[in-house]
């Protein structure tokens, strides 16, 4: 499918499909493309062009009764900051006209789910960030949505907030929820998603889990040099060519692909290479971003 | 039966509304109350005095359904303006909305009607203190009710749909000072039309607040005429439906794209 706006492509010809009880992810840097494809998923922006189905239905047609059925985390915060935590969540379930003992019931429950019960008599407006991203959650959750769509669920939060926020995740992927997310985190990918795709410009480049991506497109280990400065760097480069499978240059430190990280950070030390730190470390997704697309996550 | 969706939009916005419901109480009393004393009571002895009667009563008596009027608009026009772009811009609440069963159009209606509600509990709280001062002559005032409720939807459906256009709140109080205080001051709300020179009644005939203000004044002095009533009604009704079919685009293209 494709989203244009105007003569800007947003999402350039994506094809992809997502199984019930899968947890599914868009890994990508800013601007790739993932909100515009979250939001035609979610039947708030039309597709341009191509064909998208949501639960077996045509969004263009059938957009009230596929998001009767969706929980919708979106990037930006949307609670009205002047109802209270309680009423964040029940007035949302009287947008899916469920009766008010039910959601009297859930929004109790759900806001212990997302620990905020202590929480639930406060304005929003007095509430961290990572708590008003749980209440977001709580929120979505009231309709006991089949799939939930969480886009860039834990953005602008501290470690210990994201934690929290993944393993309410994670009980819902047990409970049997389609989780599809964004994400520009690679260690979020990894942690949550049993297949995803990473995007840049529009495109998608790889589809796998994230265990299969990394086999594919990366080696076992990465050997990661930083250099006091840019001279001894040069002067190391033509040393460092035969070791390992491949090398990339970053603006910061210098990364050897290799199957054997210990063994071949040993040979370089041997030859003479003498870097400020070395790290060696498993290969991760943002390693295979940076082999497919040349640059890194957090690039803009 | 499920409950229409514009419907569950409103119940949002009392829920909100249920937060300062006392302070705007007090306001819809306390206005007309101002308002009333000083123009009617104030004024109007000095103008009943000099002139004798204004358009066939007594200055208080005419001027009353005017200002109830002019609340109304004043209440609808800023009802639809800074809620509205908080709502798709600075809160976002109207995108939490447009995420679940309901739609652009559902967002649009619920808001203009929740507008309108606030209109007419503002409209009845004045006429009834209106009518405690004495400037109410007719019984049939009560349908001046639902002439600043038709008034204010009117308002409220163009000004929301216009809203939806707009990315910063830069042009609203430009709205608010030649847009609606004029409309205030020349709708044949303090003095009749007539009055005005030739080359600007066209404008009050086109002036909303002046068809609502004709309607609610033959209520509550309870002179009806039959064919211009008929056309301020079709005048008041036209543009809630016009304002429905620009607020429905409006807000598919703010809340969707």
């Amino acid at each position: 499918m494709v989203k244009r706006f105007g003569s800007f492509v947003a999402v350039d010809g994506i094809d992809f499909e997502v199984q019930p009880g899968e947890a599914f992810g868009f890994l990508g840097p800013n601007g790739a493309g993932k909100t515009s494809t979250m939001r035609m998923i979610g039947c708030v922006s039309p597709v341009t062009a191509g064909e998208l189905r949501v639960l077996g239905m045509d969004p263009a047609t059938h957009g009230p009764q596929i998001r009767a059925r969706l929980g919708v985390v979106p990037q930006e915060d949307s609670l009205d900051l002047e109802l209270t935590v309680r009423d964040n969540v029940a007035i949302y379930g009287r947008y899916f006209d469920l009766p008010r003992p039910l959601i009297k019931k859930r929004a109790d429950e759900l806001l212990a789910f997302v620990q905020l019960t202590d929480k639930r008599n406060d304005r929003v407006d007095d509430l961290s960030g990572g708590m008003k991203r749980r209440l977001t959650i709580a929120r979505a959750l009231i309709s006991e949505p089949e799939l939930m769509l969480l886009d860039e669920p834990t953005t602008g939060l501290d470690p210990q907030a994201r934690h929290l926020v993944w393993e309410r995740l994670y009980q819902l992927k047990r409970a049997g929820v389609t989780l599809v997310l964004t994400t520009h985190y690679m260690d979020e990918a990894e942690q949550l998603c049993d297949r995803l795709v990473i995007m840049d410009g529009g495109h998608i480049v790889a589809e796998g889990s994230p265990r299969d991506l990394i086999d594919r497109y990366s080696t076992r280990e990465v050997i990661e040099l930083r250099f006091a400065d840019d001279e001894h760097r040069k002067a190391a480069a033509p040393t460092m060519a035969g070791v390992g499978r491949r090398r990339e240059e970053l603006a910061d430190r210098v990364l050897v692909y290799t199957d054997a990280g210990e063994a071949d950070a040993d040979r370089l030390s041997a030859l003479g290479v003498n870097p400020a730190t070395v790290l060696i470390r498993r290969s991760s997704l943002e390693d295979v971003f940076l082999t497919l697309t040349g640059r890194t996550l957090d690039e803009e | 039966m499920s409950t229409p969706m514009p419907v569950r939009v409103v119940e949002h916005q009392a829920q909100v509304f249920r937060r300062f419901w006392r302070t705007t109480v007090v306001a819809y009393i306390l206005s007309p109350l101002l308002f009333l004393v000083a123009m009617g009571k104030g004024l109007g002895g000095i103008i009943d005095q000099k002139s004798g009667p204004v358009g066939g009563v007594g200055y208080f008596e005419f001027v009353a359904p005017g200002l109830m009027l002019g609340a109304a608009m004043q209440g609808a026009v800023g009802e639809s303006l800074w809620p509205v772009m908080a709502g798709q811009k600075w809160v976002r609440n109207f995108h939490a909305m447009v995420a679940t069963p309901l739609r652009p159009v559902d967002v649009y209606m619920g808001v203009v009607s929740w507008a309108t509600a606030r209109v007419t509990i503002g409209a009845s709280a004045f006429l009834a203190v209106a009518a405690l001062l004495g400037a109410i002559p007719s019984a049939w005032a009560v349908l001046a009710i639902p002439a600043a409720a038709l008034c204010g939807a009117a308002f409220a459906s163009v000004v929301t749909a216009f809203t939806a256009t707009q990315e910063t709140d830069l042009k609203f109080p430009v709205i608010m000072r030649l847009g609606v205080m004029p409309l205030f001051l020349f709708s044949g709300t303090f003095f009749p039309v007539s009055q005005l020179p030739h080359v600007l009644r066209p404008v009050a005939a086109v002036s909303p607040l002046w068809h609502g203000v004709e309607l609610a004044r033959a209520a509550t002095t309870g002179r009806f005429r039959l064919g211009p009533d008929l056309v301020h009604l079709a005048f008041l009704g036209a543009l809630v439906a016009a304002g429905w079919l620009w607020g429905r685009r409006t807000f598919t293209r703010r809340l969707t794209q």
